[in-house]
């Protein structure tokens, strides 16, 4: 079976002369959770944006599942982003029913079992729950999917590290073996025990692809310590 | 609470350990059914392509045995059991004499310690 995402040589620039990303080839294999990694304003979240079709690339092409970012790729791929776009107006429970509509693979049950667990009321109001209640809630629902890929851009920022254990669990018992998981973080010791690989970026390029067992059989340090090396400034 | 899992070193190998020690302390019986893969590595906070790692190495060790229809059990062999006891006990004493080395002494001299250390827990 062919990789889940190839990259292919993308490049992008906003301002003429100046790019977000240069030259990036990657590729992320079927039933792997991937760590992309790197400082502020690396070309993170620019990259996951081009993989969800919000950004086009300037140069290269993305490839998800044999096809270019557009909508058969949003049927499959799952993603959270950095900021929340649901309507504060609506109820939990609302947003649900919007998502049970808007994607076929959508699980209302495991949504509701999640809030649950996580004693969120379903009938509040977006606007009268907490930051970390709301970032909660926008995972849940990307969970929920049975998609082929998550893209998680910060998806632990902002909960307390309790629910930090909980979300983590989440994501291990919810995604399928078959599918991928790309997360960007800076919070690499949260979760690098759920990692296989780690993708490191700076400056817009890729400095390394490996995997996490490799770091620290070869180094006899943490991701997040090799990552602070790697980096320091 | 996920597994505390020392830094320095893979994470697969720390799982291995870890596995050993509950089935040879008896947390986990001979015969015993084993929890999936999955919910091992969720109770961990781990990927479960490595707690599958960790798993693959216990059934070449002989520790697990896979059963097509009945999922992974603890194995009943208790020569193997025993086997690994001995080999855990060994590597433990390893590490005593070296710390024992490192402050100075020798040998003889830490297993007298350990024999006098012994006799004081008996009284």
């Amino acid at each position: 079976m062919s990789a889940l995402v190839e990259c292919i040589n993308v490049s992008k620039s906003y301002v003429p002369g100046r790019f977000a990303v240069t030259g990036m080839n990657l590729t992320i294999e079927r039933g792997r959770i991937t760590g992309l990694l790197g400082p502020n304003g690396s070309g993170k979240t620019t990259l996951i944006k081009m993989m969800n079709g919000l950004l086009t690339p300037t140069e290269g092409v993305i490839v998800i599942d044999g096809k270019e970012p557009g909508i058969e790729t949003k049927a499959i791929v799952s993603y959270l982003p950095e900021r929340t776009y649901l309507d504060a107006q609506k109820t939990v429970g609302d947003i649900i029913e919007f998502f049970t509509d808007f994607y076929e693979d959508f699980q209302p049950e495991r949504a509701y079992g999640m809030l649950k667990s996580l004693n969120i009321d379903e009938n509040a109001k977006l606007k009268t729950l907490s930051k970390g209640t709301k970032e909660k809630i926008q995972l849940i629902l990307v969970m929920s999917r049975d998609a082929s890929l998550y893209i998680l851009d910060e998806p632990i920022a902002g909960v307390d590290p309790a629910a930090r254990d909980y979300i983590i669990r989440t994501i291990i018992n919810n995604y399928n073996p078959e599918a991928s998981l790309l997360i960007c973080t800076h919070l690499i010791s949260d979760i690098e025990n759920i990692l296989d690989d780690v993708i490191f970026i700076k400056d817009g390029r890729m400095v390394e692809q490996t995997n996490v067992d490799t770091i620290r059989q070869q180094h006899g340090k943490t991701v997040d310590q090799y990552f602070r090396e790697v980096f320091a400034c | 609470m996920p597994w505390q899992l020392d830094n320095d070193r893979p994470i697969y190998v720390q799982l291995v350990e870890r596995l050993k020690l509950q089935i040879i302390s008896g947390q986990f019986q001979p015969g015993d059914k084993m929890p999936s893969v999955r919910e091992l590595a969720a109770e961990a906070g781990v990927n479960p392509n490595t707690m599958q790692k960790a798993f693959a190495e216990l059934e070449r060790d002989g520790l697990v045995q896979t059963f097509r229809t009945s999922g992974r059990e603890v194995t009943q062999d208790e020569e193997k059991l025993h086997s690994i006891k001995a080999e855990i006990a060994k590597d433990i004493i390893r590490k005593f004499l070296e710390q024992m080395r490192e402050l100075g002494f020798e040998k003889e001299e830490a297993a007298a310690l350990l024999e006098e250390a012994c006799k004081e827990e008996k009284e």
